[in-house]
């Protein structure tokens, strides 16, 4: 290498890290802060009104997984505990099928639309982002709960006889999930069929393939990304769901996310809240990896 | 076995409504035979793609009627038709290997996996692909992908291939190439071909019969030499080769040109008549010679193999002559010459407008 390409090297090399530091700087002090700092405060003693007491215990992390008894101080399996994380996975995951379910359809309805009205129907699949969560929570209440719009039809079409019970149920956690984390499903998956080449279709169909093999074979596989992409869009944040389940399941249906919440207020438990958080990201980060995995996968064979 | 492997009768497919109807298929009725390199050949937009989805299945027509095999397949799907297509665009599935791709159709039969393995083995040697198994489509060049979308398509063994203009994304030196390798396929595996094109070298020297078409109609049928010596009208003769139109008046004995000239031609046909005839039909000869037309030199364009003598009679009718380079020396012509034109006997066609 010639004295001048090193120049220019060394130079380029200085330019680029000039360029990142800003970044780097934010992302240090907002990401990854606050991230050891919780790793540390779940290693720690929780403090009477909250805080936490700078001395060393796994309490927090004990917790996480196991109950103390008040009475005979032995240890069991915190059942409460373990409920809430199995609700939070299982609905997350049947939110992120039924997105996909939900979501599929949708996408392949607008990828097949004229190019020029595509536009229009994205901007409807996005509208809702315009307002605030919350209210659009609270308004899915008022439609399923048992004097709202849903009851009321179903009782004057005399399909039902009594109100059914939908708010804070499951179901209604549900339904508010799928509702809320549809546009992050229907978006990567709209990006990876638009630029699905339809003559692909009558190629397979050319060649005996039945429709349903034609989907299967052909669609899916080739829109595998975009799945991919937007069960792990649907799927992380509804795992760390808060809002969603603190209207829709009225402090009853907890998950992660309002367990979490409980541990820094009323709970007055920082370390469980903070060992519980470091869960919480390693589910997600795993299932970040089984994504990694799944696009590798895809890239390897290319 | 029928007479017949694929015949359209009374074909009609109009897009459209109202006023932007297209009729891009007018009544076309067809019979291709068994084992027959068959060619549809037509300029832009004439209907040849449609004709083939026809077959194929993709569309369905306004009006009359498929037979493949002596039965009526007009409303069958495209997935139970015994007939395959090799699209212009390849469409070769990019999730799979070229192994993968071959064997699709096979796989969607529910044939099975060691048929199917011995299928693609047999296939990916037939195009001479064998190496390149394990590939994914991305990783071919132009001309090797033309080759898989072949054997995809061979490979589940279709009473009829259809091929829309299957060679036109390459160059000319590999469409040479494929050309020949289409022949030796078609001739191995014996299966009835329906080729698109709208390159009539290609159409001349590949087929066993060309149909040429014109929006949306059938010109005429026939083995590339009836069509190239007989054309049936103008436009035939026009699209195929070229070709020199002189106007004329009919008579017992030939066609009477503006200038007095006789042409002799066979047959008789009575009235105002179209004398068609090829340029390489034309011999230069001295000007007094006996039955020679007169006419003036007015350009020689060199074109290798030969010299394109462009000339007019008379009345100012232009007229082209191919005159073959002389093994030695110049042709020796001169721009503005006298010259004598000379008619093969029996090379004249006469077209009725
Ligand atoms: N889906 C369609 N909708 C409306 N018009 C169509 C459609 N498909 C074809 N046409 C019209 O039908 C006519 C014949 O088209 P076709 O594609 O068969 O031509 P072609 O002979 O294959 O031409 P090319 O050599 O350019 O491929 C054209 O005028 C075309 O515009
Ligand atoms: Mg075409």
């Amino acid at each position: 290498m010639s004295a001048a390409e090193e120049a220019e090297r060394a130079r380029t090399t200085r330019n680029a890290w000039a360029l990142v530091t800003p970044a780097l700087i934010v992302l240090m002090a907002a990401a990854i802060g606050p991230l050891v700092l919780v790793l540390i405060y779940s290693f720690l003693t929780p403090g009477d009104y909250g805080n936490v007491v700078w001395s060393f215990s796994l309490e927090g992390w004990q917790k996480v997984v196991v109950e103390r008894d008040i009475f005979d101080e032995t240890l069991h399996l915190a059942q409460a505990h373990l409920t809430i994380f199995w609700r939070s996975v299982s609905l997350s995951l049947v939110t992120t099928l039924l997105s996909f379910f939900a979501g599929f359809p949708t996408a392949w309805f607008i990828a097949t639309r004229p190019a020029s009205q595509r536009a229009f129907w994205l901007f409807l699949i996005t509208l809702p982002f315009w307002t605030n969560l919350l209210i659009r929570t609270f308004a899915i209440n008022q439609i399923i709960r048992n004097e709202g719009l849903l009851n009321t039809i179903l009782l004057k079409l005399g399909i039902i006889s009594a109100p059914l019970q939908m708010t804070y149920t499951e179901g209604a956690l549900l339904i508010g999930m799928v509702y809320v984390y549809l546009p992050l499903m229907v978006l990567p998956l709209y990006a990876a069929l638009e630029r699905f080449d339809r003559r692909l279709l009558e190629a397979a169909y050319d060649l005996y393939a039945s429709r349903w093999q034609v989907l299967l074979r052909v669609v899916l596989p080739i829109a595998r990304p975009g799945i991919v992409a937007g069960s792990i869009l649907v799927f992380v944040p509804c795992l760390g769901a808060y809002v969603t389940p603190r209207i829709l399941g009225g402090g009853k249906l907890m998950m992660i996310g309002n367990f979490i919440e409980l541990q820094f207020g009323q709970g007055r438990n920082w370390p469980l809240g903070a060992a519980l958080s470091i869960v919480l990201l390693v589910i997600v980060m795993a299932a970040l990896l089984i994504y990694v995995r799944a696009i590798n996968g895809e890239k390897r064979g290319v | 076995m029928a007479k017949h492997i694929i015949s359209a009768r009374n074909l009609v497919k109009a897009f459209g409504t109202g006023e932007f109807a297209v009729r891009a298929l007018d009544t076309v009725s067809l019979d291709i035979r068994p084992g027959e390199f068959f060619t549809l050949l037509g300029p832009s937009g004439c209907g040849k793609t449609t004709l083939l989805r026809l077959f194929a299945g993709f569309e369905m027509p306004s009006a009359g009627t498929i037979l493949l095999d002596g039965e009526d397949v007009t409303v069958l799907p495209p997935n139970r038709r015994p007939i395959n297509t090799v699209f212009q665009s390849y469409a070769l599935f990019p999730h799979l290997t070229v192994a993968e791709n071959v064997g699709f159709a096979l796989k969607m039969q529910g044939k099975p996996r060691a048929e199917i393995e011995a299928t693609v083995a047999r296939m990916l040697a037939l195009v001479r692909l064998e190496a390149m198994a394990g590939r994914k489509i991305t990783q071919l060049s132009g001309g090797q992908q033309q080759r898989v979308a072949l054997a995809r398509a061979l490979a589940p063994h279709p009473k009829v291939l259809l091929l829309d203009e299957p060679l036109s994304a390459l160059d000319l030196k590999l469409r040479k190439e494929m050309q020949v390798e289409l022949k030796r396929l078609q001739n191995e595996t014996g299966i009835t071909f329906i080729f698109v094109t709208h390159d009539q070298e290609e159409a001349l020297t590949m087929s066993d019969r060309i149909a040429v078409m014109s929006a949306g109609k059938l010109q005429q049928v026939g083995t590339p030499k009836e069509i190239y010596t007989h054309p049936i009208n103008r436009f035939v003769a026009a699209f195929i080769g070229e070709t020199n139109f002189i106007e004329a008046v009919g008579e017992t004995g030939g066609a009477r040109l503006k200038t007095g000239d006789l042409i002799p031609v066979e047959g008789v046909l009575h009235g105002p008549v179209t004398v068609a005839i090829r340029p390489e039909q034309l011999r230069l000869v001295p000007p007094e010679t006996e039955g020679a037309i007169a006419a003036t030199v007015r350009d020689l364009v060199y074109f290798g193999t030969g010299t394109h003598c462009h000339m007019a009679l008379a009345d100012g009718t232009a007229l082209t002559a191919r005159l073959q380079s002389p093994a030695s020396g110049e042709i020796g012509l001169a721009l503005g010459e006298s010259v004598g034109v000379l008619p093969t006997p029996g090379a004249a066609q006469l077209l009725r407008e």
